[in-house]
């Protein structure tokens, strides 16, 4: 695994943006009531926030930019690094990024570009944006995180449809003077890389007739080969084993315990999941926030939003220790300990 | 934990309630509890490592049938 540390860049503060259609778990009807309240219970997520067509990642993000930027007063000539994580870009090409430079009105001289991760977006993104701004002096950037995955899932499919919601986020950062780190640890196991996959559409299998032809895999999944599948079981095996084991190394490393950290905001998968790392790891549930309930899994989105609508008052006055931990499509998993002080957090937006 | 097919059983009918208490046999097949998806399988995974620390995968789930199966595949896991 990676281990390594950035300082001498700060989170300034962070926002995010949901649409405000919002679709419940009591009433998807592809399943019985008995599974339905077991759904709900195992999974934790009772409602999800539903993009109207037409609606991108990059307008949600954009929206929260435009909010973030204005809080904190920032001039926008000094913002000079954009980066945008998603898996739901605007086009296959160019990068979403770059044409959020210019909606934005960032300086031409901005670097901008797209990264493909999921729901460990938001800590890689994070240790890319620190490891840059200290490398080429950037003073003010912008990583925005996020996907519209409902425009992805089949109705027909018990094991996706329920899960997710969509959302995006944007979180500020410039160079300071403080002796804070951010310390990392990021992973990869392409061996799994068919357990979250949205099989057609890319150049191994471009879209051809059998596409959008849609298939039952087993009794309550049906699907087309456009659509994402998920094998929750070995995703599930994968997460309580892998995250415990890095996220107690990077404590190791960073020569922390448990009782010092304020905060442990991980990736908002499923519930049971979640808890089970968060038991293995002996961490208190009162500093394990949770967004799942109201917003499901918002795959890169799901850390700045949990913290956007769960921990804002907590976060804008004072420092907190924060560990933060995203994990799933890739494999891919990575944790990050944070110092945050007096953050500038808009309240959620909704469009 | 010590790990007995009875305290193994009686787990199960505690933690997923709709089965009803006493029903479970080691030879009944998992897939055969009323309402069985994913989700039972996910609250087994969960099972499995926080109370025995033993990891289950995925196959694991997929290729056993019977209770007492799940049951020798914990038990040569346990950590």
């Amino acid at each position: 695994m990676a281990l390594f540390a950035a300082d001498k860049v700060k989170i300034s503060g962070l926002s995010a943006c949901v649409p405000k259609k919002q679709e419940s778990n009591l009433d998807y009807d592809h399943i019985s009531e008995s599974e339905r309240e077991l759904l709900i219970k195992t999974t934790g997520i009772k409602t999800r926030r539903i993009a109207e067509p037409g609606v991108t990642t990059s307008d949600l993000c954009f929206e929260a930019a435009t909010k973030l930027i204005s809080d904190l007063k920032w001039n926008k000539e000094e913002i000079t690094l954009l980066i945008f994580i998603s898996q739901s870009r605007d086009y296959f090409l160019p990068s979403t990024a770059i044409i959020l430079q210019d909606r934005l009105d960032l300086p031409k001289s901005t670097v901008a570009f797209d990264i493909s991760l999921g729901c460990s977006g938001f800590t890689y993104g994070l240790s890319i944006t620190a490891s840059m701004m200290k490398t080429t002096g950037i003073k003010k950037a912008l990583l925005m995180v996020g996907d519209i995955s409902s425009c992805s899932l089949s109705y027909e499919d018990k094991s996706t449809y329920p899960l997710f919601g969509d959302a995006g986020a944007v979180v500020a950062l410039e160079l300071s003077e403080s002796d804070d780190k951010m310390i990392f640890s990021l992973n990869s196991d392409g061996s799994g890389h068919q357990a979250i996959i949205i099989p057609d559409g890319g150049l191994r299998f471009p879209v051809n007739n059998d596409t959008y032809k849609m298939v039952e895999e087993e009794k309550g999944i049906k699907r087309n080969r456009r659509n994402l599948w998920l094998n929750g079981l070995d995703v599930f095996a994968f997460s309580v084993k892998e995250v415990p084991l890095s996220i107690a190394e990077l404590l190791n490393y960073s020569k922390l315990t448990v009782s010092d950290l304020d905060f442990f905001v991980m990736h908002q998968a499923n519930l049971l999941m979640n808890e089970t790392i968060r038991k293995k790891l002996k961490i208190e549930a009162e500093k394990v926030p949770y967004s799942l309930k109201d917003y499901g899994n918002t795959s890169s989105a799901s850390i700045p939003l949990t913290m956007v609508t769960q921990l804002r008052e907590q976060l804008s006055s004072g420092r907190k220790n924060l560990l933060l931990s995203g994990f799933g499509v890739g494999l891919s998993w990575g944790s990050v300990i944070v110092t945050t002080s007096d953050l500038v957090i808009p309240e959620i937006i909704e469009i | 934990m010590t790990l007995t097919l009875e305290s193994f059983i009686a787990k199960l009918e505690e933690e997923i309630d709709t089965i009803p208490k006493g029903s479970l046999k080691p030879d009944t097949n998992y897939r055969d509890i009323k309402d069985w998806s994913s989700m039972h399988a996910l609250i087994i995974i969960a099972l499995a490592d926080t109370d025995y620390n033993a990891v289950l995968t995925g196959n694991d789930l997929r290729s056993c049938n019977t209770v007492s199966e799940l049951f020798n595949v914990i038990k040569s896991k346990i950590a």
